[in-house]
């Protein structure tokens, strides 16, 4: 502390922990570049029903017409025709981990998910760059008739379901990333939870990117039944490479009449991904819909996890946490819309910048007009541990109703160099007061975690931390 | 005490904030097993000394030594002179919101441990035991370990708070510094009997306080008066109870003469 240590370079720990890649060979994979012929090919390799072909050909042309958006980070690095679009990487799914390919299983085991299955989860879907290479449920909820699958093979498997639901909370048409990822998605996870049926431990679902300049497009569809209940947890990493991959997921959920939903995420991508991600949540009557969206990683992210609250009693809870280290841009926050009177909703932001990066909040909260009597809270905190980084909040409101109660509090603050040193005179080193300062700052987040991850989100916020507190 | 050097030694110390010298050449010896009272009117240098004792960058050290056990402390960050075991009870401790008190503890007893050659934590089941007994000492309730540290904390739960630390990490130098200040009759009397609680042979105290009260109840056999960055007197007990009755002009008087 007395003289200033030198600044290392962020996530150094990641590269060992998380940033190294296998040599696979996989058993299929599309030539760079997309235009129809790459999106039919992924269509005929899948051996999908013509409707999804059409579905796909159909979001090309959309893709191909929207423009980038101008806001938020800068997506106009982003080369599209460098990218690999499908990449198969072993033959079958198995639901059992010894069938696995070794050196892919090997991933996963130095991930800890065979581990953590085991302990604490209900059941658990690893993607391996395109497809589900292991996708397992616990029996007794298979027998209560839950259904976790990878979407493709919902899409075989329950085919009446899946285009009830498909693709009517986030039509192709929503945004450019959203039509690229109805164009070429693959792999995701399928959720029907039936009506009154609770999941108690979560459902847990693994996506790695493991080839360099690959796309992942996973696509997922979650419905919770009346009454149903359940915790999904996905987490993400990917190799260190010196050029980008991009992630461009689309999340649907469906909450019905007084079901709940969890969804929680712990993004970790290498600092060369571009995470362009689309998710919503439809809640029905008294359903609550909770996301709890938590980014560390990426190059950039822009993400704004989004409850449409269509019936009166439906409520939404938004917990983001955005965390730019050296050259990351998080674009994170949350949307709520009340649709229908009576509905309510609570947004807790925390963002950290550190080292030059960007975090921050952008967010909407919109009431439509009739929609009486909804609550909404939107709290944004940004923390910045030196000078040169920045946080940003852009906090929209589009209210059509007066008959409603709509709160908004924003704090920055900086890591305080008497906070520090409290802490050090207790004989704690500095990169690690440093990282109980941030710690106890999203706590308000981390407790609603199950311990598993609370214990892991921290970790992250450690390695994160790492060396390099100026 | 009959060993050579003195655990913890300050000589000559002069101290700037802000290019202003406050400290201006302040020599002072503390031993394990003695109470020492540093008194002195506002803006004498008390505070001054306790933060460049522990290190606050804040604070220049322009001349001097500070040494504890014959290691040079101003070559030591905040965090190893914490580990050696230098203590500073704050006057105006900070809150961390999110850390819990007893989240904080287990870091800061761990790495005490680590630096006096005990590799491992203490046992969860252990370390449990001990936050609750110095709890006891201090009259805090159990749920205080699980609330975040200074956070929304009264006055008094704070200097409490301090001792606690104080308690678990077992120094063997601890400053004091105005731990009297904003506490009532009770409060400061549970802090006082928490501090003679834990003094002993094996630790050493530098009481800092502006007023003779807490002198009440903890007993010094050293007390040295703080004028304008330099002790102009030193004596025993009596001292403290000559300064109540004549006030601190009386000893600018005899700095004057």
């Amino acid at each position: 502390m007395n003289e200033p240590q030198q600044t290392l370079d962020i996530r150094e720990g990641y590269k060992e922990k998380f940033g190294f890649h296998d040599d696979i060979a996989p058993v299929f994979k599309s030539r760079r570049g997309l235009d129809k012929s790459v999106v039919e090919e992924i269509s005929a390799m899948k051996g999908e029903p013509a409707w999804m072909r059409d579905f796909r050909l159909k979001a090309l042309e959309q893709f191909e017409k929207k423009p980038l958006p101008n806001w938020g980070g800068n997506v106009g690095e982003i080369d599209f025709q460098n990218i690999f679009y499908y990449l198969k990487p072993t033959e079958e799914q198995t639901k059992n981990w010894d069938e696995v390919p070794a050196d892919i299983k090997r991933t996963f085991d130095r991930l800890g998910i065979p581990e953590a299955e085991q302990k604490f989860l209900s059941g658990v879907g690893a993607q391996y760059d395109s497809e589900t290479v292991y996708h397992k449920i616990k029996q007794d909820l298979a027998d209560k008739g839950v259904i976790f699958l990878d979407t493709g093979s919902a899409l075989e498997q329950h085919p009446d379901l899946f285009r009830q639901y498909f693709g009517t909370i986030i039509p192709p048409s929503d945004n450019k990333f959203a039509a690229l990822n109805s164009a070429v998605w693959s792999g995701g996870s399928f959720i029907y939870v039936p009506k009154g049926v609770k999941v108690d431990m979560p459902l847990q679902a693994y996506f790695r990117i493991n080839a360099q300049n690959m796309g992942q497009f996973e696509r997922t569809l979650i419905i919770v039944d009346e009454g149903a209940w359940v915790h999904y947890v996905e987490g993400c990493t990917a190799p260190i490479y010196a050029s980008d991959s991009l992630h461009s997921a689309v999340v649907e959920i469906i909450v019905k009449k007084g079901a709940r939903c969890r969804y929680t995420t712990i993004q970790n991508w290498s600092n060369n991904v571009f995470n362009l991600v689309t998710k919503r949540a439809a809640a029905y009557q008294d359903a609550t819909m909770e996301w709890v969206d938590a980014n560390l990683g990426s190059k950039l992210t822009m993400k704004y996890p989004s409850v449409y609250l269509m019936e009166p009693g439906a409520h939404a809870e938004i917990l983001s946490i955005a965390f730019a280290g050296k050259g990351q841009h998080q674009d994170a926050g949350g949307k709520a819309v009340h649709g229908a009177p009576n509905t309510t909703s609570s947004v807790v932001s925390k963002s950290i910048s550190k080292d030059g990066g960007r975090a921050g909040y952008r967010g909407l909260i919109k009431v439509a007009k009739g929609a009486k009597g909804c609550k909404s809270t939107v709290r944004c905190d940004a923390l910045l541990l030196d000078e040169h980084s920045r946080s940003d909040t852009y906090p929209y409101m589009e209210i059509e109703e007066d008959q409603v109660s709509i709160g908004h509090e924003a704090t920055v603050s900086k890591i305080g160099d008497e906070q520090l040193f409290y802490l050090m005179s207790r004989g704690i080193p500095e990169a690690e007061a440093a990282a109980m300062i941030v710690s106890g700052f999203i706590e308000p987040i981390t407790k609603e975690l199950p311990m598993e991850y609370a214990v892991e989100m921290n970790r992250l916020i450690q390695l994160q931390m790492e060396g390099s507190v100026g | 005490m009959t060993s050579a050097k003195p655990t913890l030694e300050i000589r000559d110390l002069h101290v700037a904030v802000e290019g202003k010298p406050i400290l201006k050449g302040l020599s002072l010896a503390v031993n394990k097993g003695e109470i020492h009272a540093l008194m002195g009117p506002n803006g004498s240098g008390k505070s001054t000394l306790a933060n460049a004792l522990m290190g606050n960058p804040k604070y220049e050290i322009t001349g001097g030594s500070i040494h504890l056990n014959g290691v040079d402390v101003l070559e030591l960050s905040a965090d190893e002179r914490g580990r050696k075991g230098l203590f500073l009870a704050f006057q105006y401790p900070t809150a961390i919101p999110g850390v819990s008190v007893a989240n904080f503890l287990r870091m800061a007893l761990t790495a005490r441990r680590k630096e006096m050659g005990m590799e491992k934590p203490l046992p969860p089941k252990e370390f449990r035991a001990l936050v609750k007994e110095k709890m006891a000492l201090l009259r805090m309730d159990d749920s205080f370990a699980g609330r975040y540290i200074n956070d929304g904390f009264s006055g008094g739960e704070k200097k409490r708070a301090e001792i606690l630390q104080m308690a678990v990490l077992q120094p063997e130098i601890a400053v004091l510094d105005e731990t009297d200040s904003g506490l009532d009759i009770d409060a400061l009397r549970i802090v006082s009997e928490g501090v003679n609680a834990l003094s002993g042979p094996n630790l050493g105290v530098l009481l800092i306080t502006h007023y003779q009260r807490i002198l009440n109840y903890i007993k010094p056999q050293f007390v040295h008066v703080l004028v304008d960055g330099r002790i102009v007197k030193s004596g025993g007990p009596e001292l403290a109870h000559e300064l109540e009755a004549q006030g601190y002009d009386w000893v600018r008087e005899i700095q004057a003469a």
